[in-house]
């Protein structure tokens, strides 16, 4: 494998320095995601649109979930039913949740009709789409941990759809020690990790394009330094796949 | 040189959307955004917090079933002694009942786990928690002492007098055979009416509890529970799935879920949870599979809404 300097972004890249596994791991990691990628002062000039706030909504929500499901596990999860301090700080996790669905609903829907999965963009596309079924088994657990009517009623009803399929033995609905490791644990982890990743893989392959854009365009045509330069080498996993193939 | 403008594959090719931009540029602020987003996102649930709160309904407990319908919780008692109840019959993980599991065709999920959680509901929810008592019904060892046989036709025989008894009274049930099984349901309920109950119940005589299993199953057996759920729209048949106590928005996300035991044929199959079950994961997959799908990935160049999320570019291209 040869290293390379990236043309026009982040840092150089000492190549003899990568002799190491982590040598090459910051090398890969350089070469994909370069610190001003990362960290972007600009965007393309289509990046102007109201559609591109839902994302940022999402992450804003996200971390107003955390912060108030902290104070909300730390307090335990009778404090909210006798405090009016606790009930309040439990409203603001239940519609910081329902915001969170909101904005995130309304990213997925614009992306796909952005058809923003184009141009090597398929993980992204597919990590949001798990990002979104496991913030729903997130929140599903949290009605379940409310410890009033509401999650009793949810526990004996949903516990018909996991025994059919045959998890909810392990998964049981009615074991509140189970749905706190869930909830507040497991979860919460797994969906910090799969929205981080998304938001890398966007970072590295930047924002898609308008779906017909085109060479021929003003803002293609202005400002395009090194545009006889040949198209940047695919890595792993594009570099596998077929090439030229296009719907 | 020539190349495709309008791709809409997921493949890294030689395209606009393959390449890094190298177009017009405009200035962005990344962090400026999080922080406003963050700001503007956390006034917006403060605000909607103070107007809206959130719903609080108090649990039921045994105690307070047994006090509001105490004919429905004699009732359900005697469908637990005679092996009639909803979980009696309900099969893995909680009893090896035979024909109950939901299958799709000659898949069995529902058996995969074996009978990981049992339950005995004669024994769990009556028998056992009576004997916890400090003087324990006389009955009960004549129960105890009886063939499962006996139990049985003693228990069946009660529940069907008490179902045809005015208003499911006990105190109005014909005379009968029934053994011990009068006199073990209504001390049960004395036990519940006093409160005892929840706690022996939830946790099997241990100082710590954080299983409900039991007290979940015994409480949904009875009619009281599903009533007060249907008095607040949660039912299944009510898209309950998704609703919440009150006027409160619910997990509203589940609406697919939600919408699918609505209609046929997964409404009346009896194997509906199932069905629907799978059928989620199966349409789970496909969405996030959407970029391989011939035709469904092609709708966003079919419908072109992107011109209107993308108008300014379009206006100057």
């Amino acid at each position: 494998m040869t290293a390379q300097t990236t043309p026009g972004h982040g840092a150089p890249v000492d190549e003899t320095d990568a002799h190491t596994w982590t040598g090459r791991a910051r090398r890969w990691l350089l070469r994909k995601l370069p610190p001003d990628k990362l960290l972007p002062e600009d965007q393309p000039s289509f990046v102007a649109s109201w559609a591109y706030v839902f994302g940022m909504g999402a992450i804003g929500s996200l971390l107003w979930i955390i912060v108030s499901g902290i104070v909300l596990g730390l307090n335990g999860p009778q404090w909210y039913h006798v405090s009016s301090l606790g009930s309040f700080v439990n409203s603001t996790h239940l519609w910081s949740v329902e915001l969170f669905f909101i904005f995130m609903v309304v990213h997925l829907w614009l992306k796909f009709w952005m058809a923003a999965w184009r141009g090597g963009r398929l993980l992204t596309w597919i990590t949001g789409v798990i990002s979104f079924v496991v913030s729903i088994v997130a929140a599903f657990t949290g009605y379940l941990l409310q410890t009033n009517f509401d999650s009793q009623w949810i526990a004996f009803e949903a516990k018909d759809a996991l025994n059919a399929v045959g998890v909810g033995a392990w998964f049981n609905v009615a074991n509140v020690g189970q749905l706190f490791t869930w909830h507040v644990t497991l979860l919460p982890v797994a969906v910090g990790a799969v929205v981080v990743l998304h938001v890398l893989l966007v970072r590295v392959h930047g924002v898609a394009p308008p779906l017909e854009a085109a060479e021929s365009d003003a803002q293609l045509l202005h400002n395009r330094p090194g545009a006889t330069e040949p198209p940047e080498p695919a890595e792993p996993p594009e570099a596998t796949e077929p090439r030229g193939t296009v719907q | 040189m020539t190349r495709k403008s309008s791709s809409i594959s997921w493949r890294k090719t030689d395209d606009v959307a393959s390449r890094p931009w190298t177009g017009s540029v405009r200035e962005y602020d990344l962090i400026k955004e999080l922080i406003i987003g963050v700001v503007v996102v956390g006034l917006l649930v403060l605000g909607v917090s103070a107007i809206f709160g959130s719903p609080d309904e108090p649990s039921v407990s045994l105690k307070a079933w047994a006090t509001a319908a105490p004919a429905d919780f004699t009732a359900t008692a005697a469908k637990e002694l005679a092996g009639t109840s909803d979980t009696a019959g309900y099969g893995p993980p909680y009893n090896s009942t035979q024909d109950a599991t939901q299958k799709i065709g000659p898949v069995d999920l529902q058996s995969l786990s074996g009978i990981r959680l049992p339950v005995d509901t004669a024994n769990d929810f009556v028998i056992a928690p009576l004997a916890t008592l400090p003087s324990p019904p006389a009955d009960l060892a004549r129960w105890t002492a009886a063939t499962d046989q006996q139990r049985s036709a003693w228990a069946a025989t009660y529940s069907d007098a008490l179902a045809a008894a005015p208003d499911s009274d006990p105190a109005k049930v014909a005379d009968g055979d029934y053994g011990p099984v009068p006199a073990l349901t209504a001390a049960l309920l004395d036990m519940a009416r006093q409160g005892s109950l929840d706690g022996v119940l939830q946790s099997g005589g241990n100082f710590y509890n954080m299983d409900y299993t039991r007290s979940l199953l015994f409480l949904g057996d009875g009619g009281y529970f599903p009533d007060l759920a249907a008095s607040q729209h949660l039912s299944g048949d009510q898209w309950g799935v998704m609703n919440e106590t009150g006027d409160t928005p619910g997990q509203s996300w589940l609406w697919l879920f939600s919408l699918l035991y609505q209609i046929e044929p997964f409404k009346s199959a009896p194997n509906a949870d199932a069905l629907v079950v799978v059928t989620m994961l199966v349409l789970t997959a496909l969405l996030a599979l959407l970029p391989f799908i011939p035709g469904l990935r092609s709708l966003p160049r079919m419908i072109p809404l992107h011109r209107l999320i993308w108008k300014d570019y379009y206006r100057n291209r």
